[in-house]
């Protein structure tokens, strides 16, 4: 393989793996909360037509990616409320949420099918970028692809190095214990879904100002869902989920290529494989019972209701 | 101001009250939606909800359109109250049509009027198949189901496409990806002569009653009821947890699988790369909505079908997007799920709290 082929290779794969970051980084917060959103694909999708339409709108991506990230909080705020303040069935209310995208995405999107847009501009660094390999590969990507790296290493230090990241594991651990001790357990769940909605969205915006600069209904065809396999992939830690989500992006871009190269296989079966990938991905994972028992925030999922 | 109070007991009343609340504001939601789409909401709700069930022919494409729904809504719902989240209904739908679709394209010449029974034991096979993959991957790996059996949704969405595009696509089709359309022998019968109102409707009926016999009748429904309810109770009782997993994955894929055969042999006649406009999924705002009940179920079923009609005639009639289907549909689960807190809360507005009280 020459070197360039390879560089485009892992450039491709980076395009892939971004939006699969982004969400699943968002989700790992939520869900170290002790909050299950499951309506990521839906806050993709919204914050993917959001961009869209304030891109084209307004003509700026900054200006897109901000909505879009306010959008899929709002989303998530929604989901908040239903989930934290009104006690309802998290899982429900996730399928609830992404049922409302889909529709709602659909709805608001209409006016932009088949609307162009200039995609998300390549920062490029004097010097740098012009490096042979290591310039495209390190050096000539967009702004949410660095973003989405540094949030890997903010979140890390968050969790591990400071005391609202222990605050935000001892609310997932035990919010009756966090509760007790005087933590204001339902406003951090809700500060950790509504940051969750924000990643969702800005994965979304990713997806359509860069990935494939252009808005169809259903975009995400399953990203967020495979965003919350990557988290249980992961086990809720960030350096594993930078892996899990440049993996998952190989193997969309390794489907793809055999695609383009005219491998001797119907394309539709080539397709299946990210999903396929993320079934297997997760029976071997989730085979170690243990150790995802230790790892899953005990209170993943569970209604808190504080003593009247 | 407002006040929220737990409620001592949860209100029976309320468990029937909140999916009418829940209903009349999505109306109201949906009516502001039109008026910011620029419609008379008075109108576009009646073109919505009165027009499409004010003829004969409009109630029987009612009932056809509930009859998936309810099949499916039915299982789900057996596996929601254990506890088992089967959300991948819409893949095992889509199989048991590739299956029951299969059968009916080896007879191309039709044979007996029986064929067609056959078709639907394919389908409801094939169903039972797919949702065998995420049992198994729960029950021997401990693989999440919500997961696994969204992920095999989209496997057999693409599978379908491969069918229709490659081996079985019509060679007489004008290259269209489409199969050959089936032979009368291998279709459902029509129970009313000029609509499309077929055999599968007394079936889901039959299903539902199934279903109540099951939950309320039988040691079964019981086990599933305690397990979901406390697991632990139930495994102490001497319930194996893996069975019931077993159990209703396998009942809810059938029945999924025997909504797609329906929807093949029956208004579609032919495998098409797409089959349903979201059933599946859709079904599970119809559980929830008739609160995992099959009275309930039957009700939630022909409203839901209700917002696919209506959908199909604000798109001719006032060229809205087909979207606002999934956008009413979406907005009735979250109001519904909102008015349940109603069960267990009241709402009071005012006053200082009776115990506050001297």
């Amino acid at each position: 393989m020459s070197v360039d082929l390879l560089a485009a290779v892992v450039t491709a794969m980076t395009l892939a793996a971004t939006p699969l970051l982004l969400a699943a980084i968002g989700e790992v917060v939520t869900e170290k909360a002790g909050v299950l959103n499951l309506g990521v694909e839906g806050m993709m999708l919204i914050g993917a037509v959001v961009a869209f339409a304030a891109t084209s709108l307004s003509g700026s991506a900054s200006v897109g990616i901000l909505s879009a990230a306010l959008a899929g909080a709002a989303m998530a705020l929604l989901f908040a409320v239903l989930a934290l303040t009104l006690l309802a069935n998290q899982v429900a209310t996730g399928l609830a949420l992404t049922i409302l995208g889909i529709g709602l995405s659909a709805l608001i999107g209409k006016p932009f099918v088949g609307t162009p847009l200039p995609r998300l501009p390549q920062l490029s660094i004097p010097g740098l970028s012009d490096l042979p390999f290591v310039g495209p590969v390190l050096f000539g990507h967009d702004a949410l692809v660095y973003f989405s790296v540094a949030a890997v290493f903010g979140l890390w230090w968050f969790l591990e190095k400071t005391r609202w990241g222990l605050i935000l594991r001892a609310v997932g651990e035990s919010h009756d214990s966090a509760h007790a001790i005087g933590y204001p357990v339902i406003a951090i769940r809700y500060g950790a879904t509504v940051f969750g909605g924000a990643l969702a969205g800005i994965a979304g915006a990713y997806l359509s100002l860069a990935y494939t600069p252009m808005w169809a209904e259903n975009m995400t065809a399953g990203r967020g869902w495979i965003a919350l396999a990557l988290v249980v992939f992961a086990t809720w830690r960030p350096f594993r989920t930078l892996a899990g989500a440049y993996i998952f992006g190989g193997v969309t871009i390794a489907q793809l290529h055999l695609q383009g190269h005219g491998f001797d296989v119907p394309s539709q079966f080539l397709s299946m494989l990210p999903y396929l990938a993320t079934v297997l991905v997760l029976a071997l994972i989730s085979r170690d019972a243990t150790r995802i028992r230790l790892n899953t925030p005990a209170c993943l999922g569970q209604p808190f209701k504080p003593a009247q | 101001m407002l006040r929220l109070e737990a409620r001592r007991e949860p209100s029976q009343a309320m468990v029937f009250g909140a999916p009418l609340i829940a209903v009349g504001l999505t109306l109201l939601a949906g009516s502001l939606l039109f008026g910011a789409l620029g419609h008379d909401p008075v109108t576009a709700l009646r073109v919505f909800f009165v027009e499409p069930i004010s003829t004969a022919n409009g109630l029987a494409e009612l009932c056809l359109k509930a009859t998936p729904l309810a099949l499916c809504a039915i299982g789900l719902a057996i596996g929601f109250r254990a506890g088992v989240w089967n959300i991948g209904a819409e893949g095992q739908l889509v199989v048991g049509a590739i299956a029951g679709g299969g059968v009916a394209l080896l007879f191309p010449q039709g044979g007996s009027a029986g064929l067609v029974g056959l078709a639907a034991l394919a389908g409801a096979a094939g169903g039972l198949a797919w949702a065998a993959i995420p049992a198994w991957l729960r029950t021997r790996f401990n693989a999440n189901e919500i997961l696994t059996s969204l992920m095999l949704t989209y496997v057999a969405g693409l599978l379908l496409q491969y069918l229709v595009i490659g081996p079985w696509k019509d060679p007489m089709g004008f290259n269209f990806p489409q199969s050959r359309t089936f032979h009368r022998d291998t279709m459902l019968p029509i129970l009313l002569e000029g609509s499309r109102l077929n055999l599968g409707a007394p079936i889901a009926l039959l299903a539902i009653l199934a279903g109540w016999l099951l939950l309320s009748r039988s040691l079964l429904g019981f086990q599933v009821r305690v397990v979901g309810l406390a697991p632990a109770a139930g495994v102490y009782a001497g319930f194996a947890p893996k069975s019931i997993v077993w159990f209703t994955l396998l009942l809810s894929g059938a029945l999924a699988g025997l909504a797609g055969a329906f929807e093949v042999v029956g208004p579609i006649g032919q495998l098409l790369p797409s089959i349903s406009p979201g059933y599946g999924f859709t079904a599970i705002i119809v559980a929830f909505l008739g609160r995992l009940h099959p009275i309930g179920i039957l009700i939630a079923s022909l409203l839901v079908a209700l917002t696919y009609l209506g959908g199909e005639a604000g798109q001719i009639l006032l060229r809205l997007p087909i979207a606002a289907t999934g956008v009413f549909q979406g907005l009735l689960l979250f109001f519904l799920l909102a008015c349940d807190f109603l069960i267990r809360y009241r709402i009071r507005i005012g006053g200082r709290h009776r115990e506050a009280a001297p």
